[in-house]
């Protein structure tokens, strides 16, 4: 059994009976409960945290606000630096924090408190018409804010054809199935947390930099943890007040959020709106593309979402136009959430280049089929392995897609209206350094370590055949080790880049054991052998564009009577190269694409900006697909191998089923209507705005 | 949430007694609805009196055809009842197009009519809500009130009833019983069970402190009916009506009761009666259940129910008559 087997996850039987740990579940003597408490006011300032009747409670033992908590230095945003200042940038932001001996108390103990504000104006609006707009110089991940080629205005003036729409998505949120979990303890100057994040050196290292410390003196503790999706990738200011808890009372504190606190203490993903303008010629070989993308920061930070970065790679123009605006309002400082600024933009332009092949009279295949570019179209960089018209050409064989009548609104039986829609999927390369350490017993068992997480990804079992795969012993041999900083620098579970990072440091570090096992002839010293290996220099150079690609085909069903969407069929077809585990690999393709039916069909965090309010907080009115909105769900992996890509030989796949599935969607809902949705969701009422 | 005592009523006698002269005392059923708002904050009972466990959760088959269901009987258990899904499908449709499978097998009948509405501002307590802190003001009608009410609303709340299953009680003319506090017994016909918001929103139902509601009684449904309960909402499981229609035919007779539209249950009275004994086209349909929301004070987002109504109430025609019956 080796790497690309589908083995099940060596902690799939822990987790369905509840025997597996997660971070807020440690029994720790003598440990008391954090409750935060989120400003009520949008912009404004605390003039009094009034903690009389809260103290009252002798169950109560400490309540902490911006006058009494220690100080933290600034790290990752503003938003975890909480409890510093009087200054209230929005609604929810973390004011205070009561510390009591139970759960019911601290809840109680917050509702008690009086904070009392003096309000300021605020603004919560996305507006194109902001006056206060700002043009960064570059966005998340760090690609430019604007960049241009060639002449896109002359271009799209001198089209045959061209296109020229404005798509938007509202704020979504991160909801994964655990919610923000920490016990926080203080030993000296020495930070021991259980910690529910998505990469426990991250983790250190951002607790360390908001105290000061470095992050050898911080042990995190992230045995399991119940996906995070973006937001747990950094300590978040939840997380953040238990340790300012716990250095107050010098007692070990936790803290689990509630679903509706995670909606302003963890975050969440910006709204978008993209004006897209495409240029064609009559044969639909783009002349130009314009992608003109607006979204949200806070005030305290800039976080600019890469809502372009995809529009960058995917199609070929001589004429290529992208620019990023950013609003500053009175919200959480938005992050990433699964596939930041592709999820968003690829919805805009893959629905754009649908409405430009209807604009043609064109099949929207062959229209993305001839504008294939050689080389990137932003960068001029080759293509580390390029594979989109692959995944276009399997996809539509298994789909059945050369029988489509274009035509939309023309197939109705009974009450319902059917249609077929096609998006692409593009997903970049990452890869980051760190290190793993792999040690070989006299027994002939081999542990191998590295600070790695496994937030539901199967990244454990990935790692743990890899490992087996790289030593070339059975895998019932080797123990793998995740979960600890302890272990040392590593990548954190985001970027897609996980396991394909850590994969990289335990094989080199297997790869070296074995080297020096067989300077000792094979055998295995009485005292074992350890070798610790650090894949900092061996990272992918910048000479080549690499990403992984997809293609999804949808059909729906659109009842006629009300507007309501069914999709019957999302399938994807996908090319991120070798597999470390076949069957984790289909379930992460599939939780994308079924992640990006729901944004398409219902997702949307509600703001109301009179209040600066994210509205619908909780799961029960913040709607996330059940199993009754799947039906037909299909992913295939196209066998093929690129060279150039990571140290394991296969490329991400955590986030490549997210991207371009929504725009399926809404190009197969206009092909049952012919009424097209540009604003996310497709709710019955704009189905039925005809 | 605020510490409170809890007590299991003994018998119905000893409900009354518990709850006298404790004005923060609730019943409760299931706790489905109840425990989440007490987490919230939004209520902060000092006594919980649990009547989950009276005798109260028989489903008993009348001679004359009707049910009596009674309060305390779990939705799941109902959901499952032959005779009702023969007899009532519109009520049984309702059911279980409601919460989910895990919810519907804790929450009783009773705590479902006297569940809170759904309106995200009552269940914040850090925005003014009318209901839930009277003279407040409303946060929804100014802000998000796409899912909330557009007809029986005033200008201090725009709530909404939640429930699919009163709905359908709605339309089969379902009758609550209520045992008060000094054990006698009245009747309730569900329309008048609950109240209209106007300037006391926070008043939402005729009954008094202590009354009990003991069960529903259903008759038998007309002779020669054919009923059905449509849905739309946000996703295909595990979310409050949009829009629902609850609808019972017969030859000479219509009932329709709307979900999601009003405070309560709505009958379309003026509907049925421009309807009953005629064989409607789908124009007509369409037109009569228009001149039911003459009344209506629809707000920018919620607008589009009234249509969607329209729409619902013309396909359950089509559905439930068969197909050449029309003109």
């Amino acid at each position: 059994m080796s790497a690309g087997s589908g083995l099940p996850r060596l902690e799939g039987r822990d987790k369905v009976t509840g025997a597996a740990r997660y971070a807020y579940e440690y029994p720790i003597e003598d440990c008391l409960y954090v409750w935060p408490v989120g400003a009520t006011v949008a912009s404004g300032t605390v003039t009094e945290v009034d903690a009389t009747a809260a103290l009252a409670d002798p169950e109560v033992v400490a309540v902490v606000d911006h006058t009494n908590a220690p100080r933290l230095r600034p790290a990752v945003t503003a938003d975890e630096l909480v409890l510093q200042s009087p200054t209230v940038a929005y609604r929810g932001q973390v004011v205070a924090a009561v510390v009591a001996t139970t759960l019911e108390a601290a809840r109680e103990g917050a509702e008690q408190l009086l904070v009392r504000y003096v309000e300021h104006p605020h603004k919560a609006v996305l507006d194109p018409d902001d006056p206060d707009l700002e043009q960064p110089e570059t966005t998340n991940a760090g690609f430019p804010g604007t960049s241009v080629k060639g002449d896109v205005d002359a271009a799209l003036a001198a089209a045959d054809v061209a296109v020229d729409h404005i798509y938007t998505t509202p704020p979504e949120h991160n909801n994964p199935m655990e919610t923000v979990a920490i016990i926080a303890r203080w030993d000296g100057e020495r930070l021991l947390v259980h910690d529910s994040n998505q990469g426990p050196w991250a983790a250190a290292t951002g607790y360390g930099m908001l105290w000061g410390i470095p992050a050898d003196q911080v042990d995190v503790v992230t045995e399991h943890v119940g996906g995070g999706f973006g937001s747990k990738v950094w300590p978040t200011a939840g997380a953040v007040v238990a340790t300012v808890a716990a250095r107050v009372t010098g007692r070990p504190c936790k803290l689990m959020l509630t679903r509706q606190q995670m909606y302003t203490m963890a975050p969440a993903r910006t709204a978008t709106r993209s004006r897209i303008r495409l240029g064609a010629r009559r044969d639909g070989t783009l002349t130009a593309i314009d992608h003109d993308a607006l979204q949200y920061s806070s005030v305290i930070h800039e976080f600019v979402e890469q809502t372009g970065s995809a529009t960058r790679t995917m199609y070929a123009s001589d004429n290529l136009r992208i620019r990023h605006r950013l609003a500053r309002l009175n919200l959480p400082t938005p992050r990433v959430m699964r596939a930041p600024g592709k999820t968003p933009g690829m919805f805009a332009l893959e629905s754009a280049m649908d409405e430009l092949a209807y604009a043609l009279g064109m099949d929207p295949l062959a229209l993305r089929l001839r504008n294939e570019p050689p080389t990137e179209p932003a960068t001029g960089l080759p293509f580390g392995g390029r594979h989109l018209v692959d995944c276009l050409r399997a996809g539509a064989d298994k789909f059945g897609w050369a029988s489509r009548d274009p035509t939309p609104a023309v197939r109705r039986r009974g009450r319902w209206l059917f249609g077929t829609g096609l998006a692409s999927a593009v997903y970049p390369v990452y890869q980051q350094g760190g290190t793993a350490t792999a040690r070989a017993s006299p027994d002939g068992t081999f542990d191998v370590s590295v600070a790695a997480v496994d937030i539901g990804t199967g990244a454990r079992t990935a790692l743990w055949q890899a490992v087996a795969d790289a030593l070339g012993v059975p895998p019932s041999r080797v123990s793998v080790h995740i979960g600890r900083s302890a272990f040392g620098q590593s990548s954190l579970a985001g970027g897609s880049a996980g396991t394909a990072s850590w994969g990289g440091a335990v094989r080199k570090a297997c790869f070296e054991l074995g080297r020096r096992l067989a300077e000792h002839g094979g055998a295995v010293p009485v005292d074992g052998l350890e070798v610790t290996a650090d894949t900092a220099a061996d990272q992918l150079p910048p000479d080549h564009a690499r990403h992984s690609y997809g293609a999804h085909f949808c059909a729906v069903r659109v009842d006629a009577d009300t507007g309501q969407v069914r999709v019957d069929r999302l399938l994807g077809v996908f090319a991120h190269g070798h597999a470390l585990n076949a069957r984790t690999t289909h379930s992460q393709l599939l939780g994308g694409m079924v992640m990006g039916l729901s944004i398409a069909l219902c997702e949307q965090t509600i703001v109301d900006p009179r209040l600066g309010l994210f509205v619908n907080h909780d799961l029960a009115q913040y709607h996330i697909a059940t199993n009754a909105d799947i039906r037909g769900l299909e992913a295939h992996s196209l066998e093929h191998t690129d060279d150039d890509v990571t140290l394991v030989g296969g490329k991400g796949i955590g986030e490549l089923g997210i991207v371009g599935s929504a725009a399926a969607v809404a190009n197969a809902v206009f092909h049952a209507t012919g009424v097209r949705v540009r604003d996310l969701p497709i709710t019955v009422e704009r189905v039925r705005a005809r | 949430m605020r510490a409170f005592r809890y007590a299991r009523a003994s018998d119905p006698a000893d409900a009354a007694t518990l709850v006298a002269g404790e004005p923060d005392a609730v019943y409760l059923g299931g706790g489905t609805n109840l425990v989440d708002l007490m987490k919230l904050g939004v209520l902060r009972p000092g006594l919980v009196v649990d009547v989950s466990r009276l005798p109260y959760d028989r489903i008993e088959h009348l001679p004359d055809g009707g049910v009596l269901i009674g309060g305390a009987a779990r939705g799941g258990r109902v959901g499952r009842d032959d005779v009702l899904r023969r007899r009532y499908p519109a009520l049984i449709r309702a059911l279980l197009s409601g919460a989910s499978a895990q919810i519907r097998g804790q929450a009783t009948l009773a705590g479902n009519l006297l569940q809170r509405t759904r309106c995200p501002y009552f269940q914040n307590t850090t925005v003014p809500c009318n209901k839930r802190d009277p003279g407040s003001g409303c946060s929804a009608i100014p802000g998000a009130h796409r899912d909330l009410g557009v007809i029986g609303t005033s200008d201090h709340c725009v709530a909404t009833h939640p429930s699919d299953l009163a709905v359908a009680l709605a339309a089969y003319d379902a009758v609550v019983e209520v045992r008060r506090r000094d054990g006698t017994e009245v009747l309730v016909p569900i329309g008048d069970l609950y109240r209209l918001p106007g300037d006391t929103p926070w008043i939402e139902t005729v009954l008094e402190p202590g009354d009990l509601i003991t069960g529903v009684q259903l008759p038998p449904p007309p002779d020669g009916a054919v009923a059905t309960y449509r849905k739309v909402r946000d996703r295909w499981s595990f979310a409050f009506a949009t829009v629902s229609v609850a609808a019972v035919l017969t030859a000479d007779e219509v009932r329709l009761a709307l979900g999601g539209v009003a405070p309560k249950p709505w009958r379309l009275t003026a509907t049925e009666r421009l309807l009953a004994g005629t064989d409607p086209t789908d124009d007509e349909v369409r037109a009569a259940t228009r001149a039911a929301f003459a009344d209506a004070r629809p707000l920018p987002d919620n607008a589009f129910k009234i249509e969607l109504a329209v729409d619902l109430v013309a396909a359950v025609f089509r559905d439930l008559r068969p197909v050449g019956a029309g003109r």
